[in-house]
């Protein structure tokens, strides 16, 4: 057994199958920081992932993949935004509906492409081959930690890039500091001039847009394998809680994602590093193998709850209005 | 206005009961004018308790829907109106009584329940309802009259998968094989066929380790894709093997280019690349043998001993389990070897869990001698030349791991 490359294993998992959780996490702060809170993160990245998933595989084309889960998660964010923004129908039911809704229709897709003959991702060799590890040269050759973390495929570092773009855009531009005024209150940002709504519909889209393309990275990273549980299997609702232990910003939220997959992957690799460090690890194979699985949930809510006392000393990023709907005449 | 809507809803009403009253009339006329020539099989009724969902594509409820659909098919009864379905119940004893009670009341004949956990509320039904047959899925349970359980001795089908990849791993010169586990030790099912598997690699490549690294789940996509390619990545393996329902470590060992054996059903479509065989279930063999039994007994306290045993243990003979047909994959020899192997199980000559070991060269011949079977701490399980384990330690008890079998 390869002692140290079980440590570069453990890191690159880390990051392989945590990244669908900053996608989650960053498009849900772009939705949130308009004020809208939308829990219909799990339903949103399956939509994204099934229309994305077919149509990258006809195409022939990871590109084509991404802008189809882009496309498809924007479309249900514009579902949201119709239902919440101009017909003023509560957030929390309507995200929860479209939880439910997403599901439906990733099953009913899929399992009617499936009666007909489903792609295997396999056979589209542009796919499979856009999805492979792309070497970042000279840092990848880092003896430990380079083929764990300079070692990723296109979408890992699409996400990592996302997440900053979106950092910075809240952070440093005009247009984003309008969306932040919308979210602490619209109503003060309307008298000003803001058009509060086409800027709630464009950011809800362009947030869901987001989930979207986390919803397909996690169908490409079962390859494409479609049965009779969902590729998503719950990271939207981790999601939702990461936005908070984030504190509504993406470049903790890469930061957060990281913390939160340590603790994920110690489930699949806890018991590999015990063996590679029988004498200073080996503890790790004892703890039961029911307290990973139940670890991630633990840690979320002791961050849940460690956040929202941070948040009584008033460094809070929660969006004032967040989950309030604006209703121009009611000013 | 008002009386207009409540005109409107008793005319509605009174529609929807003629609807009912169709369906019935329909229900009645094709039990009627079924094909079957016995007026015993056309009224014969079959109900099932599952799981999961009865539309399901791949996993365990669809093995036995498709098992119980087959069967009725050869038996020439009419799925759609003989067979009755209560799907997604989970192991919740008022929950299964609920499901036993809609059977009962649609007056089926025999009520197959295929998860474990039904297990005490289907023998306290088997009581209430002496007139109905209760059948069991992977139970210990039974009683002397109407209620029995079945199971299959999927090592023996492991043991022939082990001999495809131990011979693969010779050609490789691999020896490092992982198998992704829905449990270990915890459970004889899990556990019996991990150590069938490894013996059957280890009669071809003694050398060979079985690293077993469990989900401690019976169910989870997303991890035994993950627990494969960890068992790739750290372990070095050349080979993977699985006791859970997604293709999903075999596509892993194909992405990887290693290959790998699959379990529930030929997973060589899934990973045409990579995949050598897999161990199979034939669940129509019991579920024709159950049916016809049920049909030919009388009456339904008569069900067991028409069945001759309280539990139904098929194996290789009653081409209950098997292997799913070599891949181009396997290495040479493979087939002769499997061959020989399963001519000596079925022939009663000779079975996994005994003192006597088989050893398999890469030409494909099988020598037997005596040897303990050993378990992986040192301990003697069967003395050399001893007899198989018992029947009830392979599916109740057994909660070791023989030699060369690692908790990875």
């Amino acid at each position: 057994m390869d002692k140290l490359g079980v440590i570069t294993s453990f890191i690159h998992n880390i990051i392989v199958f945590n990244i669908p959780l900053l996608y989650g996490t960053v498009g849900e702060i772009v939705v949130e920081k308009s004020g809208s809170l939308n829990l219909g993160v799990e339903g949103t990245m399956a939509v994204g992932a099934i229309f994305g998933y077919i149509f990258g595989c006809y195409a022939n084309s990871l590109g084509v993949g991404i802008l189809v889960a882009f496309l498809a998660g924007a479309i249900f964010g514009l579902l949201f935004a119709a239902l919440t923004v101009s017909f003023q129908a509560n957030q929390n039911i309507t995200g929860l509906t479209l939880t439910t809704f997403g599901l439906g229709i990733y099953f009913f897709v899929g399992n009617s492409v499936k009666s007909t003959g489903w792609p295997v991702m396999a056979d589209y060799e542009n796919v499979k081959e856009g999805f492979a590890d792309i070497d970042i040269p000279l840092l990848s050759d880092i003896p430990l930690i380079g083929r764990g973390i300079f070692s990723h495929n296109l979408l890992v570092y699409l996400g990592i890039i996302i997440a900053v773009a979106v950092w910075w855009y809240l952070k440093h531009t005009s247009l984003g500091l309008r969306l932040r005024a919308i979210g602490e209150n619209p109503a003060a940002a309307d008298s000003v001039g803001i058009n509060v709504n086409r800027m709630k519909y464009i950011h809800i889209c362009l947030g869901c847009g987001i989930m979207g393309i986390g919803g397909y990275y996690m169908g490409l990273n079962m390859s494409g394998s479609f049965n009779s549980s969902c590729w998503i299997n719950g990271y939207g609702w981790i999601a939702v809680a990461l936005v908070i232990f984030a504190n509504w910003s993406p470049a903790v939220a890469i930061f957060g994602t990281f913390v939160f997959g340590f603790f994920n992957t110690l489930r699949v690799s806890g018991t590999s590093i015990a063996a590679a460090f029988p004498e200073t690890l080996g503890w790790l194979a004892d703890i039961p193998a029911q307290m990973y699985q139940a670890l991630p949930f633990i840690i979320t809510a002791v961050v849940l709850v460690v956040t929202s006392i941070r948040n009584k000393r008033g460094s809070s990023g929660l969006p004032a209005a967040l989950g309030l709907n604006y209703f121009r005449e009611d000013r | 206005m008002k009386k207009f809507i409540a005109l409107f809803l008793a005319a509605l009403m009174l529609l929807s009961f003629a609807a009912c009253g169709d369906t019935d009339t329909d229900t009645s006329d094709a039990a009627s004018t079924g094909e079957s020539s016995s007026a015993e099989k056309a009224e014969f009724k079959v109900g099932a308790i599952y799981i999961n969902s009865k539309n399901d594509t791949a996993g365990y409820t669809f093995a036995h829907h498709s098992g119980i659909t087959s069967a009725m098919k050869q038996l020439g009864l009419n799925v759609d109106t003989q067979l009755f379905i209560v799907d997604e119940v989970p192991e919740d004893p008022e929950q299964v009584r609920a499901a036993v009670d809609t059977l009962v009341g649609k007056g089926v004949n025999i009520i197959f329940g295929i998860s474990f956990g039904y297990i005490d509320a289907l023998e306290a039904a088997a009581k209430e309802y002496p007139d109905v047959i209760f059948s069991h899925a992977t139970g210990y349970k039974s009683n002397e009259t109407n209620f029995n359980n079945y199971f299959g001795r999927a090592y023996q089908a492991r043991y022939l998968a082990g001999i495809a990849a131990g011979l693969k791993s010779l050609q490789t010169g691999n020896n490092n094989i992982g198998y992704v586990a829905a449990y270990g030790t915890e459970y004889a099912e899990t556990a019996s066929g991990i150590n069938g598997f490894a013996l059957g690699v280890q009669a071809v490549n003694p050398n060979a380790t079985v690293y077993v690294k469990k989900l401690n789940a019976w169910a989870d996509e997303v991890n035994e894709s993950a627990f494969a390619k960890e068992l790739i990545s750290s372990y070095n393996c050349g080979i993977i093997t699985q006791h859970c329902d997604s293709a999903q470590p075999q596509i892993a060992a194909q992405d990887a280019n290693i290959f790998g054996c699959g379990y529930n059903s030929d997973m060589t479509a899934d990973a045409p690349k990579a995949h050598l065989t897999a161990a199979i279930w034939h669940w129509d063999v019991y579920y024709k043998t159950a049916m016809e039994a049920a049909m030919s007994c009388g009456t339904a306290d008569k069900f067991v001993s028409t069945m001759g045993t309280p539990a139904y243990y098929g194996g290789l003979k009653e081409n209950f389990v098997d292997v799913s047909p070599l891949s181009e994959n396997c290495a040479p020899n493979t087939d002769t070897a499997i061959k020989a192997v399963r001519e000596l199980i079925i022939s009663g000559e000779w079975d996994v869990f005994s003192g006597v070991k088989l050893t398999i060269t890469a030409e494909g011949t099988v020598t037997k001698a005596d040897a303990a079977l050993v378990d992986n701490a040192g301990n003697e399980i069967v003395a050399a030349g001893g007899a198989s384990v018992a029947d009830g330690v392979i599916t109740g008890t057994m909660n070791y791991y023989v030699a060369g079998v690692v908790e990875a």
